[in-house]
């Protein structure tokens, strides 16, 4: 940036910001920009055998192109976990964002009762980390513990199987939106909140009422922080690894490679196919990437538009 | 809609809906804090909402599990996230300030650069990190879980917007004028006034690292460094074929969200999600 009007801020700020930004700068590159430029060369590369596989000599290390990439695209079970976790995600984002929107408005309309502690109970489960979340509706849904098939039987729904291959994921989705409805939630209530309140007089002068007022004026309003909430839970929602892993002890439904990361994971640290999840773990990044670029657009003007 | 004219309208509906809410987010901590209340009999005979009489001798039972491995477990978790946030906010404050109050050559590139860190999936991450802290010998240690921790790009982003809106330029020149070194300015003018969003930056990423599976789990193999959320994964895969220990499971599972939940309730004014939006009226 060279800015003529504060050059003569540039020269004497000297090495000052460039000190106090050696620390993020140092830290990016050892966990982030290092990580990923070993992963990309990792993931070109293959063991290869000679001889009987023994000794030390045998095992060498050998630049195999783009060949672990063919194998990662062509893995019908890696396209198959993607497949599952679209459907998760699609449900997770639509629901969780749908209720954090609807929470937000019915909290910042003035005629709720006690919205501070419906506010406070929903935000609740964001101090639960997601594998005691997992673990407390995984005992809920286990149908010898569970006051849920307590509550479906007096409803006639006998035997019903929440760890099933057909509605493991379900409750899967219901415990991300449990864990992710709140955040989202006050995400939007802090935006709503910092619009002025006679911003709505004009409205409500024409006659409008709280729907219109809440569907015309506030959801327009609230467009950036939504576009934002939704991003943030893409990504997230892609990267599910901590709720199927968690679930996995207690459901024969969910398979070692349930999700794309879980995979990678597999590769990595089960079978001990390094190369193979240094591919597939690329291959999710590029898919994610087009999400990640979205937000990268949005917080470039959300910055600007901040600074003058 | 022709709500025109309604001055009083009543707001059951809103109400009851909200409360709906609040209801379905409390039922696992209710049922968790009754479970955990009762003993191995009475978990799968008496009614999942009413308290039991055992919460005592569960604690004792978690206590004693493995020479109270649990407890050793919320250490770490405690030592990883507080030296973790103290030392990501610290970090992120810098580069903020240093973003936000400074022109310089590269400014842009850099935040640009940061703040795409925020984009990389943590799976592309964690798995050569691994790799590469293993080639440093620091695999399966503390450091494992601490340092990828304290680079946090979104808290540098929130510390950037919130050291623009919160230090006047003004004020940082008539320190200049005045001859006050950078260093002293920083310490003197801007960490005061950044002190509110600091506590902000500091509880979020506290969460984030306090209920972080994924690093510590590819991290650690050794269970005396684990944090809870690994301890109690490893505690439920041994256990969910023996109901014997779903008790301590239970009974790990709430003390485990304890000290987040207080947390939590005691510094809600912190709990903004907005910086750059001032005061937050409650």
């Amino acid at each position: 940036m060279t800015t003529p009007t504060r050059g003569a801020r540039a020269d004497r700020a000297g090495a000052t910001p460039y000190l106090y930004l050696a620390p993020a700068v140092v830290l990016f590159t050892l966990f982030i920009a290092a990580p990923i430029g070993y992963t990309a060369y990792l993931s070109l590369r293959r063991v290869q055998f000679s001889g009987l596989g023994l000794g030390k000599k045998s095992r060498t290390e050998i630049f195999v192109g783009l060949d672990n990439y063919r194998t990662a695209v062509a893995d019908g079970e890696f396209w198959a976990g993607w497949l599952r976790v679209l459907g998760y995600a699609g449900l997770v984002l639509a629901l969780m964002l749908g209720l954090a929107l609807v929470f937000a408005l019915l909290l910042d309309s003035a005629r709720v009762r006690l919205a501070r502690f419906s506010r406070i109970a929903i935000f609740l489960p964001y101090a639960v980390p997601g594998v005691v979340a997992t673990l407390l509706w995984g005992f809920l849904y286990l149908p010898s513990l569970s006051p849920i098939h307590a509550t479906l039987r007096t409803f006639g729904f006998e035997n019903v199987d929440l760890l099933s291959p057909s509605t493991v994921m379900f409750s899967m989705v219901n415990v991300a939106i449990w864990g992710g409805t709140g955040f989202n939630m006050l995400v939007l209530y802090t935006q709503l909140r910092a619009i002025p309140r006679d911003y709505y007089e004009a409205a409500r002068i024409d006659g409008a009422g709280e729907l219109a007022i809440a569907l015309r004026v506030k959801v327009p309003i609230l467009a950036p922080a939504l576009v934002l909430t939704t991003v943030f839970s893409i990504i997230a929602t892609i990267q599910v690894f901590t709720e199927p892993m968690t679930l996995r002890p207690i459901s024969n439904a969910v398979s070692s490679t349930w999700s794309p990361l879980m995979k990678v994971y597999r590769d990595a640290f089960v079978t001990g196919d390094l190369y193979s999840a240094a591919a597939t773990s690329l291959v999710i990044a590029a898919i994610s990437v087009v999400p990640s670029l979205l937000f990268m657009r949005l917080v470039r003007r959300q910055a600007f538009g901040e600074e003058r | 809609m022709t709500t025109k004219g309604v001055r009083r309208p009543l707001g059951l509906a809103p109400t009851a809906v909200l409360l709906l809410g609040a209801l379905y987010c409390l039922l696992p901590v209710c049922w968790v804090l009754a479970a955990s209340t009762k003993t191995r009999g009475e978990l799968f005979t008496t009614n999942a909402f009413a308290p039991g009489t055992g919460l005592f001798s569960n604690i004792a039972d978690l206590s004693a599990y493995r020479d109270g491995i649990f407890w050793q477990w919320m250490a770490n978790t405690a030592l990883y996230a507080g030296v973790g946030a103290l030392l990501s906010t610290a970090v992120s404050v810098l580069a903020g300030y240093a973003l936000a109050k400074f022109r310089f050559f590269g400014r842009n590139m850099i935040f640009n650069v940061l703040i795409g860190g925020i984009l990389v999936p943590a799976v592309v991450l964690a798995v050569p990190q691994y790799l590469l802290l293993a080639k440093a010998g620091l695999a399966n240690t503390y450091w494992a879980v601490l340092l990828p921790s304290i680079l946090h790009p979104y808290s540098i982003y929130l510390a950037r917007i919130y050291a623009s809106a919160a230090i006047p330029d003004a004020l940082l020149e008539a320190g200049r004028i005045d001859g006050a070194g950078e260093h002293r300015l920083l310490r003197v003018v801007a960490v005061p006034l950044m002190l509110p969003g600091m506590v902000t930056i500091f509880l979020f990423q506290f969460v984030a690292i306090w209920n972080n599976f994924l690093l510590p789990f590819i991290m650690l193999a050794d269970d005396e460094r684990f944090p809870l959320t690994v301890g109690l994964y490893t505690l439920l895969a041994t256990g969910a074929n023996q109901p014997a220990l779903y008790n301590l499971v239970i009974t790990g599972a709430l003390l485990s969200i304890i000290p987040l939940i207080a947390l939590f309730l005691t510094m809600q004014r912190y709990w903004r999600t907005d910086l750059s939006g001032g005061s937050v009226k409650s």
